[in-house]
């Protein structure tokens, strides 16, 4: 598999601003994703995981300007996407296709999915009516479903059925890249392990691009070649899976593992537990935007934005982490579980002085 | 679908019957009968004890109201709605001559409506959140909230106190000034001319109301994943708009539909009395305050029938814009 990248994401902004009073100036701005890089190989899915309101959902849509980015590049297949406009912007976007979290939202109700399917074709004017339903054949197959669908309504589906469909839309138009926000977390367990599934599947037989964004580990470390780690608008860290799941290195990593149901029930696991909340991202705190919630934060985290510390391909935003490294002569295994006795030893962890610290709104 | 409509005429006919039994009992126990209301004040129109007596029982004021709305409902199964007691005429009759005015100016401020409201939301979803249009909906919010009597009485006083005696000048009230023998033209113009303040007064309030639904229906569906779906297909704003966005609101706008349409016969008792306008409307208000039983019973009826049909209009259209509805 080539190496060669699809998609380079610097920098990427993407602030909302915050209208108050009766001339709706900009009085503020929510920092919903604030500065994320990362690269996708072709051929390679790379993870973003977080919890909600981290930003993973805004980075993908940025990237097909379904939002409108402020600040940073995204380069798709060496296309600025951020100055590509009309016509341009149109041809990007067949290429690039998204599936979203929820099938029963993301379908137009009054559409069969003929129409649903046979838009894109039609607006990108792809192939005359007998080309068009051959594409759209193949799409349901893909997806494991029956032509005979095509005459139906969403509404007649099931969850299951439904995001096959979502799926089949974006696969319509032939895309090489594909940002699925969410895929699974809409359906029912049972479900959710066979469009999983698919989705490898028809990654290997077509040789698409994912990103794929989820708040379940476990599925990015099924579906994944990289995971990136998000927390308040940042990526925090991001390692090839397997590392990742081997040695996690930031501390909101960390405890985002310990949080991950076991298989075994007799496996005790040591659980991390973070006091407070995640601050407002209008608002995020100085220095280390985990620090008012990090068990291990020190003077530093509190007053400088820790840089990247890279090892290997793994990349990690913690002063503490950084020192540790050092410490272990870079073996992020040994740092880790360093990292994570620490943690799992933070004494009485409820009455941290982070658990307060939860930054109030900016004043109007 | 015929057990459908089957249901529906069953359960309309029940519901006919507990508005009509509901409205003869109140008027019923308003104070006055139709013979007080007429004689009033005027001692030459007094009548002695036994002519009121007699007159009493003709009209069959003596009877409880049970009684009453029990005779008047055998007569509605004859397809008799009575004579009216106070204009000795049919109801059907008054109905008849009241119905072409107040459709002239509903029909016509309806047509209004929808024809300026749904381009005014679609405008202002479209351009949500600029200059003008916060603009245009803060506009419409203002006369949503002006009530319409006011509007009534201001307009009357700009085009015919004003602007009297100026090309701009319209009539203050009435359906016309010209004699029934006038040419048939100077006759529709001189209505038309009596119809504009009317009409405008019955347009405004709807318009605001109805843009500011579309508008709300837009945002609500603008916000649905199904959009984003769209616009990932490539889908130009226009598209989004009116292919993926409209369409999905017309669900609600079906409902609006067909409740307007009892308006649409009904129209206002307001505006009409304020312009004296010869319609329903104010055939309803004067047969109130004159206890006019079978021409109250008989608007109530129609009224009734008219606001189930709107229901039934509604359901019906929606089945034809929500693929998920069906009335089976």
């Amino acid at each position: 598999m080539s190496e060669q990248p699809i998609l380079v994401v610097e920098h990427l902004e993407t602030h909302f601003p915050i209208r108050r009073g009766l001339m709706r100036r900009a009085v503020g701005a929510v920092r919903a994703v604030d500065g994320v890089s990362f690269t996708v190989s072709k051929g390679r899915t790379l993870g973003i995981v977080g919890e909600s309101g981290c930003g993973k959902t805004t980075v993908g849509r940025s990237i097909l300007r379904l939002v409108e980015p402020t600040g940073g590049r995204v380069v798709f297949a060496g296309h600025d996407v951020r100055q590509t406009n009309g016509a341009a912007l149109r041809g990007l976007r067949r290429r690039m296709q998204i599936v979203f979290q929820d099938p029963y939202g993301s379908l137009n109700p009054r559409m069969t999915v003929r129409a649903i399917l046979e838009e894109g074709l039609v607006i990108h004017r792809l192939g005359d009516a007998a080309a068009r339903r051959d594409r759209m054949h193949q799409a349901l197959e893909h997806t494991g479903m029956a032509a005979a669908a095509l005459d139906k309504y969403p509404h007649e589906f099931s969850g299951g059925q439904r995001q096959r469909i979502a799926i089949a839309r974006a696969l319509v138009l032939e895309p090489e890249f594909l940002v699925l926000d969410e895929p699974i977390s809409a359906l029912d367990v049972s479900i959710q392990a066979q469009v999983l599934n698919l989705l490898v599947d028809l990654r290997d037989r077509l040789g698409l691009t994912y990103l794929f964004i989820s708040h379940d580990l476990s599925a990015v470390e099924h579906v994944a070649d990289d995971v990136a780690v998000m927390y308040l608008g940042r990526i925090v860290e991001q390692a090839p899976a397997a590392r990742l799941c081997a040695a996690p290195l930031h501390p909101y990593t960390l405890a985002l593992f310990s949080a991950v149901p076991a298989v075994d029930p007799r496996r005790r696991r040591r659980r991390i537990l973070l006091p407070g909340d995640v601050p407002s991202p209008a608002n995020p705190p100085a220095g280390c935007r985990f620090h008012p919630r990090c068990p291990l934060a020190e003077r530093v985290c509190r007053e400088v934005d820790p840089p990247a510390t890279r090892v290997d391909g793994h990349l990690v935003h913690c002063h503490v982490a950084a020192r540790e490294l050092e410490r272990a002569g870079g073996d992020a295994r040994v740092a880790g579980s360093r990292m994570a006795d620490a943690l799992a030893s933070a004494p009485d962890i409820y009455s941290h002085s982070g658990a307060q610290s939860v930054a109030p709104a900016p004043a109007p | 679908m015929a057990t459908f409509l089957l249901r529906r005429l069953l359960l309309g006919i029940l519901t006919l019957l507990v508005i009509t039994c509901f409205v003869y009992g109140l008027a019923r126990a308003m104070p006055g009968t139709p013979l007080t209301a007429q004689m009033g004040e005027d001692p030459s129109r007094k009548l002695n004890p036994e002519d009121q007596e007699r007159l009493r029982r003709i009209y069959g004021l003596d009877k409880p109201w049970y009684a009453g709305y029990a005779q008047w409902l055998g007569n509605v199964t004859r397809g008799d709605l009575g004579r009216s007691i106070t204009r000795k005429q049919p109801v059907t009759t008054l109905i008849a001559e009241r119905i072409g005015p107040t459709f002239l100016i509903s029909g016509t401020a309806l047509l209004l409506i929808w024809l300026m409201a749904i381009p005014l939301g679609l405008y202002a979803s479209a351009r949500s959140g600029t200059a003008d249009e916060r603009a245009t909906s803060l506009l419409l919010y203002v006369l949503y909230s002006f009530p319409t009597f006011v509007a009534a009485l201001f307009l009357q006083i700009v085009f015919s106190v004003w602007l009297r005696g100026t090309a701009w000048e319209l009539p203050l009230f009435g359906m016309t000034d010209l004699p029934s023998t006038a040419p048939w033209l100077a006759r529709a113009a001189d209505v038309a001319r009596h119809a504009i303040l009317p009409v405008v007064c019955q347009t405004y309030v709807s318009l605001a109301y109805d843009s500011r639904f579309i508008r709300a229906n837009m945002a609500e569906v603008l916000r649905q994943d199904y959009i984003r779906t769209a616009r990932a297909k490539g889908a130009g704003p226009w598209r989004v708009l009116f292919r993926h966005a409209f369409r999905n609101t017309l669900i609600p706008l079906a409902t609006l539909i067909g409740l307007s349409l009892p308006g649409l016969i009904g129209g206002s008792v307001i505006i009409e009395q304020i312009f004296t306008w010869p319609g329903m409307g104010r055939l309803f208000f004067e047969s109130i305050r004159e206890r006019d039983y079978p021409t109250i019973m008989g608007l109530t009826l129609m009224f009734s029938v008219l606001t189930l049909l709107g229901q039934l209009l509604a359901d019906l259209l929606y089945c034809l814009v929500d693929p998920r509805v069906s009335v089976e």
